[in-house]
């Protein structure tokens, strides 16, 4: 695995957003790895403000980004970094923060990224009483980005009532088709007994 | 007393006098040759619940192999069947549509129920969409304890039904 | 007429094209209903409809402890235990700062492979019933036992071993478990070969299985599937090879990779894979360290900060992620399991579409599918 192979792959064609050169990580730490940050670095260029790197490990990347911008740089890390699958959509939910996390767990097939995770993370706003598909708890949906989060993204909504818009099926999967109780993975959902 | 009967206003009365003798007379050699037929045929519904079918399936292979018994031939439709072998698990989803499927076969019918789940949920006890066991939706006739139960354990349950079905009242 | 049950409803369509329930009460189903529309022989659409196993593993997990998940979380996949526990472990491990010792790994991996092998006969065997060869139902059910045997020797336990903690395994292999493994694994692999003559080289299974269901190698990559189904499809990716976990950067083998992928070459990867699995646990047994200690003490109830990690394994079906959240507290805050068969599943819809209505077992289960997995 050579590093300025995967920079060639990786700068292919940047036009999106050039305007923040100045926020990328200049102070490396030593323990970071080198091929992670320049992952990383590469979306810092591109986006500057609008991401949030989480944190940058061994294999794995996590980055924050606002729900407004995910679709545009889900796009960039689909085509120019070519992070061509979803491994896993996870939402979180978060009651004293108000809101909802939904992690997407991005990976690659092609042999120098294959070992990388991206984990590409935004947050939905959280309602005390939901009522799924018709409340604020609304994120766009990234199924024409990464054709295999479909499933993953209705599993989502009927587990935790985040709607995704622009998804073209947003029918319930995995619960029995009669529940009307609130999404069972939101935590004030409390299960018998506990 | 036998010269009343036979008048003709009461031939109903001596019908039914001979059909309680007949019943008495032919009842039990009969019962038993209809239970004996019951018990060798015992075949399951072709339906997987849960994760306990594995073991299902290893009790129709070769080590096990059920079938030696005349027992457990897990083919067939529902309607040939008269055996639900409730294999784990059953969810809030599942439960209308497994009695769905005993609704639609003839009788007589038994049910098993193999696995803890099937039995009281099991592992599952606190789980928002698992049934605390299938009491409620089937009449159980055997219980196979275990998680999963071995294949002999559920050869010993079939082997448990056979008895009762032995000491059944035929209809 | 009488109420119809939930989930199944009669709609007014154009009269060539049917509406056709499969499963979940069918022999070719499994424990889903896949709802196919025909058009006389051919299918037009298909909506799988999982979740009739749907058990709500990941909310339980957040009310035990990280020792006490472990018995729910191998009840996924009960014949593949071992790799569904790792990389819950491995996640584990990490957060907690545990580490393993070296005769610990070798054990994990000798145990994966054998649970990968016994994995993967089962789902040989329903292939084979699926397909109407009984012989392969009997052949792999029976081979199946042989490593179950081993498996029972070293867990206690047929197919809930539970023998994976976080940090190393629960017991030490008993004495001569080497000899009589290496004894056993010798004649399994002598007779998973003769299932080349048997089944793979059977000219009537050839004509059910090769061009059926074709999964071209960019949907693949998009659709985002994953183990035999990618391989089969002609991805070289493993995650064994690619992101080696515990000691598999040491062991010798390769990752079997065909290019043709139809239902055929997606059945034919895992039956390479247990050939791999075989020279896996030979090479595994020559290296491990003779003695040593098996596993690290735990406090009672322990307790991770503020940390996440993801982590993931080959298993039988693929690869296998586990997204651990813990929040300082002994439960964990979030367990996602990401597991093979949900990502395979959204191969289905775009296989049959233009299938033949016969074909459909011979392409569902060759997407290497657990039912129970998938809907966790």
């Amino acid at each position: 695995m050579s590093n300025t192979q995967n920079k060639s792959n990786l700068n292919g064609d940047v036009h999106i957003h050039k305007n923040t050169d100045s926020n990328s990580i200049d102070k490396k730490e030593d323990d970071r790895p080198e091929f992670e940050t320049n992952l990383a670095n590469t979306l810092l260029h591109n986006f500057g403000e609008k991401i949030k790197i989480d944190f940058i490990k061994k294999n794995r990347i996590k980055v924050n980004v606002q729900k407004e911008n995910i679709v545009e740089i889900a796009k960039f890390i689909s085509l120019n970094m070519k992070f061509d699958h979803a491994e896993a959509v996870t939402g979180i939910d978060y009651p004293e923060q108000n809101e909802i996390e939904v992690v997407y767990h991005l990976g690659s097939y092609e042999d120098n990224l294959s070992n990388q995770i991206l984990a590409l993370s935004t947050s939905a706003i959280r309602e005390d009483d939901p009522t799924p598909g018709s409340d604020r708890t609304k994120l766009p949906s990234l199924r024409n980005v990464f054709y295999s989060v479909e499933f993953h993204e209705r599993e989502c909504f009927e587990m935790l009532g985040v709607y995704f818009e622009n998804h073209p099926d947003n029918r319930r999967l995995l619960l029995p088709e009669d529940w009307a109780d609130i999404p069972p993975l939101r935590k004030d959902f409390k299960i018998k007994g506990r | 007393m036998l010269k009343d009967l036979v008048m003709p206003q009461n031939a109903n009365v001596f019908v039914s006098k001979l059909g309680d003798i007949l019943v008495k007379a032919i009842d039990q050699p009969l019962g038993y040759a209809i239970n004996w037929g019951r018990i060798w045929s015992l075949w399951p519904v072709h339906i997987e619940t849960a994760c306990c079918s594995v073991e299902f399936g290893a009790a129709s292979g070769p080590r096990y192999d059920v079938e030696r018994f005349g027992i457990i031939e897990a083919f067939g439709s529902l309607r040939q069947c008269d055996l639900v072998v409730v294999q784990g698990t059953i969810t809030r989803k599942m439960a209308p549509r497994l009695r769905l499927v005993y609704d639609q076969m003839p009788d007589p019918k038994y049910v098993i129920a193999m696995g803890a789940c099937a039995i009281t949920g099991g592992l599952y006890f606190d789980s928002y969409n698992v049934l605390p066991g299938i009491d409620g939706v089937l009449p159980v006739d055997v219980y196979v304890p275990g998680c999963p139960p071995r294949p002999e354990t559920l050869i010993q349950g079939c082997m448990l039904l056979q008895e009762k079905i032995k000491c059944m009242k035929a209809r | 007429m009488s109420e119809l049950p939930p989930g199944i409803k009669l709609e007014k369509e154009d009269d060539k094209i049917m509406t056709l329930n499969v499963g979940p009460q069918h022999p070719g189903s499994g424990h889903m209903r896949i709802i196919v529309k025909i058009d006389g022989d051919y299918i037009v659409s298909c909506d799988p409809d999982p979740g009739y196993v749907h058990r709500g593993e990941e909310k339980m997990a957040e009310y035990r402890n990280y020792i006490t998940n472990i018995p729910h979380l191998e009840r996924p996949v009960i014949h593949d235990s071992c790799n569904i526990l790792y990389p819950y472990c491995l996640g584990v491990e990490e957060i907690l700062g545990l580490e393993v010792p070296e005769r610990a790994k070798y054990i994990r991996v000798i145990a994966s492979e054998l649970n990968r092998c016994v994995y993967t006969l089962y789902w040989l065997a329903i292939y084979g019933i699926f397909l109407g060869h009984s012989t392969m139902f009997m052949w792999p059910t029976g081979d199946r036992e042989l490593l179950i045997d081993l498996l029972e020797k070293l867990s206690g336990a047929r197919v809930t071993h539970a023998y994976f903690i976080p940090g190393g395994v629960r017991n030490d292999m008993p004495a001569n478990f080497e000899d009589v493994c290496i004894r056993q694994i010798n004649y399994f692999e002598k007779r998973i070969k003769q299932y080349d003559s048997i089944f793979y080289s059977n000219p009537i299974l050839k004509s059910r299985t090769i061009k059926t269901g074709v999964l071209a190698q960019q949907d693949a990559i998009s659709l985002g599937a994953t183990g035999s189904v990618l391989r089969a499809s002609g991805v070289d990716f493993d995650v064994r090879k690619k992101e080696p976990y515990d000691v598999y950067d040491n062991l010798d083998f390769q990752s079997n990779t065909l290019k043709s992928g139809d239902s055929y070459a997606r059945s034919k990867i895992p039956w390479l894979d247990m050939l791999e699995s075989c020279r896996i646990i030979r090479n595994a047994l020559e290296k491990i360290p003779k003695s040593g200690s098996v596993r690290v003490k735990l406090k009672p109830n322990p307790k991770a900060g503020n940390v996440e990690t993801y982590k993931r394994v080959e298993s039988g079906r693929g690869s296998l992620g586990m997204y651990i959240i813990s929040n300082g507290k002994p439960e964990p805050y979030r367990v996602k399991i990401s597991v093979g068969s949900f990502r395979n599943l959204i191969c289905l819809p775009y296989l049959l579409k233009g299938e033949k209505l016969g074909n459909m077992p011979a392409v569902y289960w060759s997407l290497n599918y657990w039912p129970v997995e998938a809907d966790r």
